[in-house]
Order: structure tokens, then C-alpha cells, then sequence
């Protein structure tokens, strides 16, 4: 088996006198779907926000590649990051912006990308994610539905190589949802990306995810495949699963 | 009780003292990037537009009735000594040196350094700011850093014109209503202001400017620091912005006064 691309280490994270995270260990491998599972308020956004550097672990490792992050050049931390891509919980776009300049942003702001290049890029966006039209409205002027396209078109418009989704399906009926993750699966086979789930949209997830983990009390509870998902005699995961308290 | 009270103590100057030096580094990190191209032409432009021009109106109003109170009061002052020939070098130097600055400063933080607080503190609540971070673009950059470019252009304009409109608005209640001689009004506001007051204000301007776009941006990108999350926050902030931009404003301009005169 090959080594994973990303790697938590006994990763701790307090805030203030609450321990969120009390020793994660997870494996993230190249290529695949892995989604993070478990009751709200458990860790699971901060743990994504630990792989993107928006937050830093009190002790513990995160390691790339086989390599500690702490140990990393600067340089090599900056492109690593410039190959991933976030996708909030609730989009996180910018209200004062119309769509176009949404999707435009990042390479607008980092690259010096001829402006004819950077529009192709983002009309191939918007035409692959079912957007044209909406090119000159705002945020607040589509559906929750399509500003969950126009987020994740933004995260993708830099062609990333690993993309984080924060509950990517939040507010969204069954029949979006589901359109959300064929969207994700659909995507992810398209552009073979690395992406992590964090989600609670059971077991509709399992289907498009190669590996699923469940974080709880701090500590991931079970990592393995779908099968090992349904296999498993774990019994807070089944617990979760069956939405029983245990 | 003793002991408590040595913490609580503590506790608050180290809390000053991290605030202190945040803001300290969001100011430096801004100014920096004001020297690292690209220049962002278009979004200097759009938030000149903003706090420049869209303050015209207000500017105008409170400049001219700030004149006209001041050749109100000047007159009825001057005349009990019989110097109200001298009605226009009052206005004139008042509004040049203090008023003029102080009061743009002022109306500019109420109409603009608010917006700018709460557009921020938004952004922060709603996790745009974090955006920002996980697209690789510099949040201060971005986000403070035309502001402050925006600011140093307008509020010296604006006090210009807060000067000029103020002492037209003296010449109205002066000259016109109460009848001083005209050209009296006119000469002793050419013959008394110099180009040393005129600087005097041009440089509190300046630094009214730095003080008002740094507080006002530093509150709203903290938002979640100084008062949680939520709309309530985002009021908090707002509300703190402009209470002490307004606080040293009026510091800053009796240091740099003492400096001056």
C-alpha cells in the first residue's frame, strides 16, 4: 500500500478549556474520496481547517506526503497549499461580487494569468457546472442549490489537488443533495483530485466515498472502506449510523 | 482578594498589550503591501468613489453650517470688543487649523469607517475572510490595504473642501445676513491664513486618515476576537470602530496641536 498523502499524527487541538481534537490519527490517501462523519460539534470542520493551515495543532503531526509540515521549507508549505481548495459550509462567497468575479477570484488575485485566459478558464467552469447565465448575477439573486455550484466551481476553477467540502449538502433537499454528490464523484473521476467529506448525509455518502472515518470524542473511532463500514462491529458507528445515542 | 485582583490586572495588560500588537501588525502588514505590485487600481478607485466622493454631500452640509455658526458666534463675540472686521481671519483660521480636520474626520468615520467596520466584520462572521486565507490571497491585502490608499486621498480633499465650504458658509451669516462688510470678510481670511495652517491641517488630515481606516478595518477583521460571532458582533464592532476612531481622532489632534503651535 502506498504511503498516504496526508497524515495526521496524534494531532491535539484545545480551545480554551475544551479539547476538540485528543489524538487524531487519519489517512488521507491520493486520489480517493474520504469523508469524515460524526456528530456535530466533534472537530470535523477543524480538522479540515488543520489540513488547509487555516489552524495549527497544539502537538502532533500532520504529515505530507510522508513529511512532517513543521518540517517543511516555507516555500514547500506555500505550494503545497496552493494545490488545495476549500469548499465552506455555506459557501462563503463574496456578496459584493457577481458570479464571474466569484469563480475569477482566485486566479485573478494570485496568478498573472492574461485576463482572456483567466475568462476561458472560468466560462469552462461555469458552462461544466450548469452556471451560464448567472455569470453577472450576485450570490443573493440564485438558489441555496446554485451557490453550492458556484462554490464549488470556484474551488475548482485552479484546477486543485485536493479539495475540502465542509458539509457541502447543508440546507439542501434530498434530490440536491444527491446532485451534490454525483456532482463531487462526477468531478472528482473528471479531474482525479483528493477530496475530503465532511459530511452527514448517511449512507448516501458512502456511495461516492473510497474511505470513511468517524471522528468522536476527539479521536477517530473507525477508518476503512464502505464494506468495512457495513462489516463493522463498532458500536458507536453503528450507533451513528442508526442515529442512537450510546 | 489581593492575589485575584494582581491577575484580573495582569490578565487585562496582557490583553491590551496582544491587542495593542495586532493592531500594530495589521497596520504595518497593510502599509507594506501599499509598495508590493500589483497595484490594486480598481479597487482604490471603487472605495475612493466610496469614502471620497459619496462623503461629498455630507461634507458640504456640515461644512456650511459649521460656518455659518461660527460667523454667527464669531460676530457676536468679536463685536463685544469691536474687532468684528476680523470675523473672517476667526472663521477662516478656526475651520483651517481644528474644525476643518476634525470634523471631515469625523463625519467621515460616521458614514464611511462604519460601513467599512461592519463590511468586514461580515465577512469575517460568514467565513469570506477565511476564504481569502484558503485561496492564498492576503486578507489585509485585500481587504485594508486599498482602504488605506483610499483614505490618504480623500480625507485631505475632503477637508479642503470641509475649509473652503465652512468659510463660504461664515461669509453667509457674516457678510450677507448680518451685514459685514464683504471685502473686510474676504481680505483678513486671505491676509491672516497662512500656508503653515493650511499644512497644519492638511497633516492632521493625514493622520486622521491612518487612524480612522486602521480602526475601523483592525475592528471588523477581529470582529470574532472582541465580541463572538453573530449579527450582534457585527453591531459590537461596528459601534467600537467609530466611538474610538472619534476618541483619537480628538487625542491625536490635541498631540499633534501641542506639536504645531
Amino acid at each position: 500500500m502506498t504511503a498516504p498523502f496526508i497524515q495526521f499524527v496524534d494531532v491535539k487541538k484545545r480551545f480554551k478549556t475544551q479539547e476538540v481534537l485528543k489524538g487524531v490519527h487519519l489517512s488521507i490517501h491520493r486520489g480517493e474520496i474520504t469523508t469524515i462523519i460524526g456528530k456535530s460539534g466533534t472537530g470535523k470542520s477543524v480538522l479540515l481547517k488543520h489540513i488547509i493551515g487555516l489552524m495549527h495543532p497544539d502537538s502532533g503531526q500532520i504529515l505530507i506526503n510522508g513529511e512532517p509540515v513543521h518540517l517543511l521549507s516555507r516555500e514547500k508549505i506555500k505550494a503545497f497549499q496552493k494545490k488545495l481548495s476549500y469548499m465552506f459550509q455555506d459557501n462563503a462567497l463574496f456578496d459584493s461580487m457577481t458570479i464571474y468575479e466569484n469563480i475569477a477570484l482566485p486566479l485573478a488575485e494570485n496568478s498573472y494569468y492574461p485576463k482572456n485566459r483567466i475568462r476561458e478558464k472560468v466560462m469552462n467552469r461555469i458552462t461544466e457546472l450548469g452556471l451560464l447565465g448567472t455569470e453577472g448575477k450576485y450570490p443573493a439573486q440564485l438558489s441555496g442549490g446554485m451557490r453550492k455550484r458556484v462554490a464549488l466551481a470556484r474551488a475548482l476553477v485552479i484546477d486543485p489537488e485536493v479539495v475540502l467540502f465542509d458539509e457541502p449538502t447543508t440546507g439542501l433537499d434530498p434530490i440536491r443533495k444527491k446532485n451534490v454528490h454525483n456532482m463531487i464523484k462526477e468531478y472528482q473521476e473528471k479531474f482525479e483530485f483528493t477530496a475530503v467529506i465532511v459530511s452527514h448525509d448517511i449512507p448516501d455518502i458512502f456511495n461516492i466515498s473510497q474511505r470513511i472515518a468517524m471522528l468522536d470524542e476527539g479521536i477517530i473511532q473507525f477508518e476503512g472502506s464502505k464494506q468495512e463500514v457495513l462489516d463493522s462491529h463498532s458500536t458507536i458507528l453503528n450507533a451513528f449510523i442508526r442515529g442512537e445515542e450510546v | 482578594m489581593f492575589i485575584k485582583s494582581i491577575e484580573k490586572t495582569g490578565e487585562i495588560t496582557i490583553r491590551l498589550l496582544e491587542s495593542c500588537g495586532r493592531l500594530l501588525i495589521f497596520f504595518t502588514t497593510g502599509a507594506i503591501h501599499i509598495f508590493i505590485l500589483p497595484v490594486q487600481f480598481a479597487k482604490i478607485i471603487d472605495h475612493t468613489w466610496f469614502i471620497g466622493v459619496k462623503s461629498f454631500f455630507v461634507i458640504v452640509l456640515t461644512g456650511i453650517f459649521t460656518g455659518m455658526v461660527l460667523g454667527l458666534q464669531g460676530y457676536y463675540s468679536l463685536v463685544k470688543f469691536g474687532s468684528e472686521a476680523g470675523l473672517g481671519a476667526a472663521v477662516a483660521l478656526t475651520l483651517v487649523r481644528e474644525l476643518g480636520p476634525v470634523l471631515t474626520a469625523i463625519m467621515v468615520t460616521a458614514r464611511a469607517g462604519s460601513a467599512m467596520a461592519a463590511e468586514i466584520g461580515v465577512m469575517r462572521i460568514s467565513e469570506q475572510i477565511d476564504a481569502l486565507k484558503t485561496m492564498h490571497i492576503n486578507p489585509v491585502r485585500f481587504l485594508f490595504t486599498p482602504r488605506l490608499i483610499a483614505s490618504v486621498i480623500s480625507f485631505p480633499l475632503l477637508t479642503s473642501l470641509f475649509n473652503v465650504i465652512g468659510i463660504l458658509g461664515g461669509y453667509l451669516s457674516g457678510s450677507i445676513l448680518i451685514g459685514i462688510n464683504q471685502y473686510d470678510y474676504m481680505d483678513t481670511v486671505i491676509k491672516n491664513v497662512d500656508m503653515e495652517d493650511i499644512n497644519g491641517g492638511f497633516l492632521k488630515s493625514l493622520v486622521f486618515s491612518l487612524i480612522v481606516t486602521t480602526l475601523c478595518c483592525y475592528r471588523g477583521y477581529y470582529t470574532h476576537l472582541f465580541s463572538g460571532f453573530g449579527a450582534r458582533s457585527v453591531s459590537l464592532s461596528t459601534t467600537n470602530a467609530v466611538v474610538q476612531s472619534c476618541i483619537f481622532i480628538l487625542i491625536s489632534d490635541y498631540i499633534i496641536t501641542y506639536f504645531l503651535v
